[in-house]
């Protein structure tokens, strides 16, 4: 097969040129049907990449035929192609969900622009996660922003803080992503080159000089800006309560996780293990703000009327799990950390979804509009307390494996430090015991207001790709083979100093 | 007077500063992109000042080089890098300003404290009328 050796290029090439073609489809339903054969199309890709990476090792793509670190190169290991699978599956079942659903809230003479918007995000953020080019990364970092900004807006059609919420993330976002640019910029100053693995190996000759010492900082501040890593984590709430539901869903399930991947690219493959764990107290800093993030974020979902403000808050927690594994350094940790950006992606976008089809027929995201419908939509309610289960982290849900992984990882560490965040971590899954519990007793235990329309179930054009995200979540709580398989392979890689 | 000759790296940190002081202190969103702009303008100017030696050239053949002597160049990869940023910048004011223009538009206002004042209300005016309902 000689298309095959192109894969690295179509993953992102495919969605970049589709993008523009969209926004040309007129008529009903047509661009929506461009973008999700483009979707499953990339997904089919990255699933390719996935298995060729697991069979032979790293795949480096030489761009126009320029040999790396002159040319720019895109490089596939163990990590990326874990995250491009990650990151399509959620675009392809996010969109597939998305007819319906943006049908009914962002105005049809914009659709084509709509799903334009979508595809060019998608695009940007598999830019990110294949390219080897430090400078390409804030490119597409750029690319995936702009267009997630845009999408956020969307939802200004049905209440207009949705504008004010996509302009505070525009403002932050920008600041991030330049604060990325100017570390890259340091580190370029110092070592001439783009490229991250060359990058990688002249760094440690000038790793003692502030310049690369303020680039860390630089990077590792703009990077989380991008996280929502606490405190830094003002723009998500807004930008996922207000943003079209299936743009929740989408984003819910991915631009966190990019964002988490810059992070343990710069941290651990570019600067390395022993610059930003040794010389730096990156793992210390990351370990408070992640333990604070879980534990303030979990307390506080508890507080929301808003189901989509509800588990915004909780992904901010759910970010704290994610970075407390990395924190800790080791291969257990950064396995947790890893595995949990695929199972947090599936049962977020999938309960993300799940109030979409509720917010399709109730029109509302209210808890307390929430009232009674376990008996009037009994799969998509069920399928909530199912991903609930995995926020919780309840054994046989994808959420318990990276429970169980970092409280491995906190005991193989030993340290008193780590045994402390163990144990919050208990403490933070009681919490969202708490939060999914008030959920599940307004739709179950609360009689639907007196007088009030009856309400059907969701539609199953709706109702399938919710279940299959939540079906997955739970299948990869019980078969852990492949994510586990796959997230140990990128932390050896990553830890070794090689990707 | 080292740190003289390092003056566009002071200017900036300098501009770096405002842009973000702007970006934080203003309550109105078009200052605001402006500092973002500021901010922006001041990472093209080290990136500039990054490729840039003194009495340098731009990479190509010349005469003093044919006649063998020796020739400074200046690095030109981080201008055509910035001129990517550049591009970048120009898009994100466009976004943003589009968004300024959509707010005025909907909250009659660009002034940050009067749109989270009206959200407010809204807020409370909506609590009120569900705690009117049985």
């Amino acid at each position: 097969m000689t298309l095959a050796i192109h894969y690295p290029a179509l993953q992102v090439v495919l969605p970049l040129l589709a993008a523009p073609l969209c926004s040309l489809m007129r008529g009903r339903d047509f661009a929506w049907a461009f973008a999700t054969l483009v979707s499953w199309l990339a997904f089919g890709i990255a699933v390719a990449l996935l298995f060729a990476v697991r069979a032979d090792g790293a795949i480096s793509y030489h761009l126009g035929g320029w040999e790396p670190p002159w040319g720019i190169e895109y490089r596939v290991d163990a990590l990326g192609s874990y995250l491009l699978a990650i990151v399509t599956l959620i675009s392809a079942v996010s969109l597939s969900f998305a007819r319906l659903s943006v049908a009914r809230e962002v105005r049809q003479d914009q659709h084509a622009l709509f799903y334009t918007m979508w595809l060019l995000c998608l695009a940007g953020m598999l830019g990110i996660a294949i390219t080897g080019d430090a400078f390409n990364i804030f490119v597409f970092l750029e690319v995936s922003s702009l267009s997630t900004y845009a999408l956020v807006a969307m939802g200004g059609g049905g209440d207009r803080r949705a504008l004010t919420a996509a302009y505070q993330y525009l403002v932050l976002g920008t600041i991030g992503a330049t604060f990325i640019l100017i570390g890259i910029g340091l580190i370029y100053m110092m070592t001439g080159t783009l490229n991250i693995l060359d990058m990688s190996e002249r760094l440690p000759a000038v790793a003692d000089t502030r310049t690369i010492r303020v680039a860390a900082g630089f990077l590792t501040i703009g990077i989380a800006l991008k996280l929502a890593l606490f405190p830094l984590h003002v723009w998500l709430p807004n930008a996922y309560t207000y943003a079209p539901n299936a743009v929740s869903a989408f984003i819910a399930g991915t631009s966190t996780k990019v964002s988490l991947y810059l992070l343990l690219r710069f941290s651990l493959t570019v600067f390395g293990p022993t610059f930003s764990f040794g010389k730096l107290p990156l793992n210390e800093i990351l370990a408070v703000l992640a333990v604070a993030a879980f534990l303030i974020f979990s307390a506080l979902a508890i507080l929301q009327e808003n189901v989509k403000r509800l588990l915004a808050y909780s992904s901010i927690a759910q970010v704290g799990y994610m970075v407390l594994g990395i924190s800790f350094a080791s291969v257990t940790g950064l396995t947790a950390g890893i595995v949990h950006l695929f199972n947090h992606a599936l049962i977020k976008t999938g309960l993300f979804l799940c109030v979409a089809c509720v917010a399709y027929r109730i029109g509302s995201v209210r808890i307390t509009a929430m009232a009674g419908l376990g008996r009037q939509m009994p799969f998509t309610m069920f399928a909530f307390v199912l991903g609930g289960f995995g926020l919780i982290g309840v054994p046989l849900t994808a959420g318990f494996v990276t429970k169980w992984y970092l409280i491995m990882a906190a005991l193989e560490a030993g340290t008193s430090l780590g045994l402390v965040a163990a144990g919050l971590v208990l403490v933070s899954s009681l919490l969202a015991v708490i939060y999914v519990w008030k959920v599940v007793e307004s739709a179950y235990f609360r009689p639907a207001p007196a007088g009030s329309p009856p309400v059907r179930e969701a539609p199953l054009a709706l109702l399938v790709p919710t279940w299959a995200l939540i079906l997955a979540s739970i299948y990869f709580g019980i078969d852990t083979r492949i994510s586990v398989g796959v997230a140990r392979d990128a932390a050896v890689a990553l830890l070794g100093g090689i990707s | 007077m080292t740190w003289l000759g390092h003056f566009n790296y002071w200017i900036f940190v300098v501009l770096m500063m405002i842009g973000l002081y702007i970006v934080i202190s203003r309550g109105n969103l078009v200052k605001k992109i402006v500092g973002l702009n500021v901010f922006q303008t001041s990472v093209f100017l080290l990136y500039i000042s990054m490729g840039k030696i003194w009495d340098g050239t731009a990479p190509i053949v010349t005469d003093a080089l044919m006649d063998g002597r020796p020739v400074a160049y200046s690095n030109p990869v981080p201008h055509v890098l910035i001129l990517t940023a550049i591009v970048v910048g120009v898009a994100t004011t466009a976004l943003g300003l589009a968004f300024v223009v959509r707010i005025k538009e909907s909250y009659g206002t660009i002034e940050e404290d009067e749109i989270q004042h009206m959200d407010e209300e809204a807020f409370l005016a909506r609590s009120e009328h569900l705690g009117g309902q049985p």
